[in-house]
């Protein structure tokens, strides 16, 4: 029976973890990888060889990428129990940090944990991320992985497992916030037999990296989801269909999926009953527009990864013609509590519309760059200047969310509460959780201009506005950064921006000008001033063609 | 209880005028059976759908989005409007950006005449291109025995595409690039007189609607396609 199978396993982890004094945590996720936190693992490891009673180990992202490579110790005995951070750390650090085991902390590398970053957060989707070592199954299940599936498979009918989901509130982490529970309710009433789960780790968004933290540091919780969701709609296969620029977030859930099967959690007979469930992955080629769903489809089945018109939507017409339910990687994620602690618990967090928590990835000019989860309804201004730590350098300007489909909000609105409706009303997007933080120095055109170029390159080609639209459009903005355009440039732009908006095939396209529209609503005047004749007097106040003007008159 | 196997009947509305229509057929279908225009240029009777062009986007009353006809099966009582102010400019403006993107220069074309996005924009009233011309570079390939693909005039309606894949089954013809670089390729990206898998039967050529597939020896204005056998498409695909 699997769940004597789990306790045992479980009682195992307690008994190493019983036996050892210290257990050391190393970050091993990519960002604290690319300072070379591998090597201050290794060297910690061989540190620790006359050290008894201590274990090292690597554990996924611990949220404060800026001041990685981090390491977290935790202690039961000593001067000091409890648990320590460190920032920074550096191979040659490692003697400094076995020395101070149980006595005082290394002063020059703590880090401060009784501060808004780590004390404001809800952890949900990362509860494990920085505590588990994200390539050994066990571990993950000590924590009380793999029950909620267990659960599902035993003790639930679909009906019910999907009844939870909807009783959560959850709503589509991928950023179009569309009810999980409607999507898992309408592909399980679709005649069977074949149906497909698809996770959407295609997370292409400049400055976002949510899914790639999550694969790193908790693979097996997405695994779990997508095995609850196909049990619940009434799949047998699933896809994860990561981008080829996650090579570490491939190899552990190659791992992941490897110990799953071995185990009987994955693969046939899911925990000895007689629901079958199979993960494969599949590789982005590097093409930004295949995170869209139907663009998606199309490049797990060998083709063309170009969107095609919905409906027919995915739900009823998805992966090889069949029934197929397709959720990006974070609502995956969420699915293992909900179904643990029921579809209630989740719903007290968060706000009336939007329930749960959401991770963020906080990135530009901000103090605390890093990966956060917080409640729904949240203010910005508490994201920003209480857990990010504010702006290092001058004011902050605005910020920009949901990546090139979203907009910049002004720091005049950043009382507004992090939600679906809120943020959408603004003219942004919650989308899939990157915020790019921006100082006084960044000129808002340029912003625009820079979104535009990434919608203009990553444009499929496939339907005529958002292929040629962006172009001119991209054209327009460097015509007027460079402070060579006129007023009917920028009536131009705005009509550009209306035709790709309501013509284009597929989302790409449809919000392409978001970062346009966005900034063109709270920073008009940014436009106005680069224009040659922008300014009421029918001169632009940079004025690169003032004396032109002037010699025309 | 049996399932239902005969289509359903439904009934709409398209400009007002009444249409009764089977489930699952398209806006366009309908249109084209009771006489009203919706103007086209992806699309093609007897090959699959491509809902690329988006020239043929319709309005439906209750909905602030645009759907394309093509492609947007019929649902009871639906009221479509095809002609309204706002289309008629959306329209203009997608053939601005097709006149924009490559170098379409009707005097010296071929198919000067002949050419279904010359016709429609005639037909649609269409008197100067509001955006600057992007004027690419791009090539002409005139390895073919027969045949010229002249990218110059490409509007990557990918009919050749499809006719090529679908009809033929040689499946020459492919796409290469995104964006504004995308590009129709022969096989794995050769010149088109060394495919070993083209056919040279022809069909890329007839089913173009520009000039940018044309048979050799043609001057200014001579490139009339045969679109005779269109009408047989759907018949050669259901076999």
């Amino acid at each position: 029976m699997m769940i004597e199978r789990f306790e045992e396993i479980t009682t195992e982890e307690q008994t190493a973890v019983a036996e050892h004094d210290h257990t050391v945590k190393v970050c091993v996720a990519a960002g604290c990888l690319s300072s070379q936190s591998d090597q201050v693992l290794d060297a910690l490891k061989n540190g620790v060889g006359e050290h008894r009673g201590c274990h090292v180990k690597g554990v996924g992202c611990m949220g404060l990428c800026s001041q990685g490579p981090l390491v977290a110790v935790e202690s039961k005995t000593g001067a000091k129990s409890g648990s320590v951070m460190y920032q920074n750390v550096k191979a040659e650090d490692a003697p400094d940090i076995i020395q101070s085991l149980g006595k005082k902390p290394v002063a020059r590398l703590e880090l401060k944990t009784n501060v808004p970053f780590f004390q404001r957060q809800t952890k949900i989707v990362l509860e494990n991320c920085g505590e588990i070592d994200p390539e050994r199954i066990e571990e993950y299940i000590a924590v009380e992985g793999y029950q909620g599936l267990l659960t599902a498979v035993t003790e639930l009918s679909p009906i019910e497992v999907i009844d939870e989901i909807v009783r959560s509130g959850l709503r589509g982490r991928g950023g179009g916030g569309y009810p999980t529970g409607l999507k898992w309710t309408t592909v399980a009433k679709m005649d069977g037999p074949t149906k497909y789960v698809i996770c959407n780790a295609d997370e292409g968004d400049p400055g976002a990296f949510m899914d790639r933290s999550v694969l790193e540091s908790d693979p097996h919780r997405v695994l779990e989801g997508m095995a609850i969701a196909g049990y619940a709609v009434g799949a047998t296969e699933g896809y994860i269909y990561v981008r080829g620029e996650y090579p570490l977030a491939v190899e552990r859930l190659k791992i992941a999926i490897r110990q799953a099967n071995r185990l009987g959690v994955l693969g046939s007979k899911v925990c000895g009953t007689t629901f079958d469930f199979n993960v494969h992955i599949r590789l982005g080629a590097g093409a930004f527009v295949c995170g869209e769903e139907t663009a998606l489809i199309a490049s797990i089945e060998g083709k063309r990864g170009t969107p095609r018109p919905r409906p027919p939507y995915p739900a009823e017409y998805g992966l090889w013609g069949k029934p197929t339910l397709i959720n990006n990687v974070e609502t995956f994620a969420n699915v293992p509590a909900i179904v643990r602690k029921g579809g209630a618990w989740y719903a007290g967090i968060g706000t009336e519309k939007s329930k749960g928590t959401k991770v963020f990835a906080l990135a530009g000019s901000i103090q605390n760059t890093g990966l956060i989860e917080v409640p729904m309804g949240m203010s910005l201004r508490e994201i920003i200047f209480e857990i990010g730590g504010g702006v290092p350098n001058g004011n902050c300007k605005a910020v920009q969310t949901g990546g090139p489909s979203g907009g910049c909000i002004p720091a005049d609105y950043f009382d507004t509460p992090v939600d679906y409706e809120s943020l959408k009303a603004l003219g942004s997007i919650m989308g899939s959780g990157g915020m790019i933080i921006m100082d006084d120095s960044s000129s808002m055109v340029d912003v625009a201009r820079y979104f535009m170029e990434f919608c203009m390159t990553e444009s499929c080609g496939k339907c005529v506005p958002c292929r040629v639209g962006t172009v001119h459009m991209h054209t327009l903005l460097n015509k007027i950064y460079k402070g060579e355009a006129r007023r009917h440039d920028l009536e131009t732009l705005e009509k550009l921006c209306d035709l790709v908006m309501n013509t284009s095939l597929c989302g790409l396209g449809q919000t392409a000008p978001n970062p346009v529209l966005s900034t063109l609503r709270y920073f008009r005047h940014e436009y106005m001033d680069l224009l040659v004749d922008g300014a009421e007097d029918g001169r632009g106040a940079t004025a690169v063609d003032a004396q032109l003007l002037e010699a025309q008159s | 209880m049996k399932r239902q196997t005969q289509a359903r009947i439904i009934t709409l509305k398209i400009d007002g005028v009444d249409v009764a229509a089977r489930e699952h057929e398209t806006i366009l279908e309908l249109a084209q059976e009771n006489n009203i225009f919706i103007p086209t240029l992806c699309h093609l009777d007897g090959l699959s759908e491509y809902g690329g062009c988006r020239i043929c986007v319709v309005e439906v009353k209750g909905s602030n989005r645009l759907f394309p006809a093509c492609m947007t099966p019929a649902t009871e009582g639906m009221e479509v409007i095809t002609n309204s102010e706002r289309l008629r400019l959306y329209r203009f403006s997608i053939l601005d950006m097709l006149f924009s993107e490559r170098n379409h220069v009707c005097s010296v074309c071929v198919s000067n005449g002949h050419c279904d996005l010359q016709y429609l924009s005639a037909k649609l009233g269409m008197t100067r291109v509001e955006v600057p011309y992007l004027n690419p570079k791009v090539d002409v390939d005139a390895s073919h025995e027969h045949f010229i693909m002249d990218h110059n005039r490409c509007i990557l309606c990918q009919r050749c595409v499809r006719v090529c894949g679908e009809i033929e089954g040689a499946f020459t013809k492919g796409v290469m690039g995104r964006g504004v670089n995308t590009r129709i390729i022969h096989d794995l990206n050769g010149a088109w007189g060394d495919s070993d898998t083209c056919t040279s039967c022809g069909k890329c050529v007839n089913v173009c609607p520009t000039g940018a597939l044309v048979e050799k020896g043609k001057s200014a204005g001579e490139m009339v396609k045969r679109r005779d056998w269109l009408p047989y498409l759907r018949l050669m695909q259901e076999d």
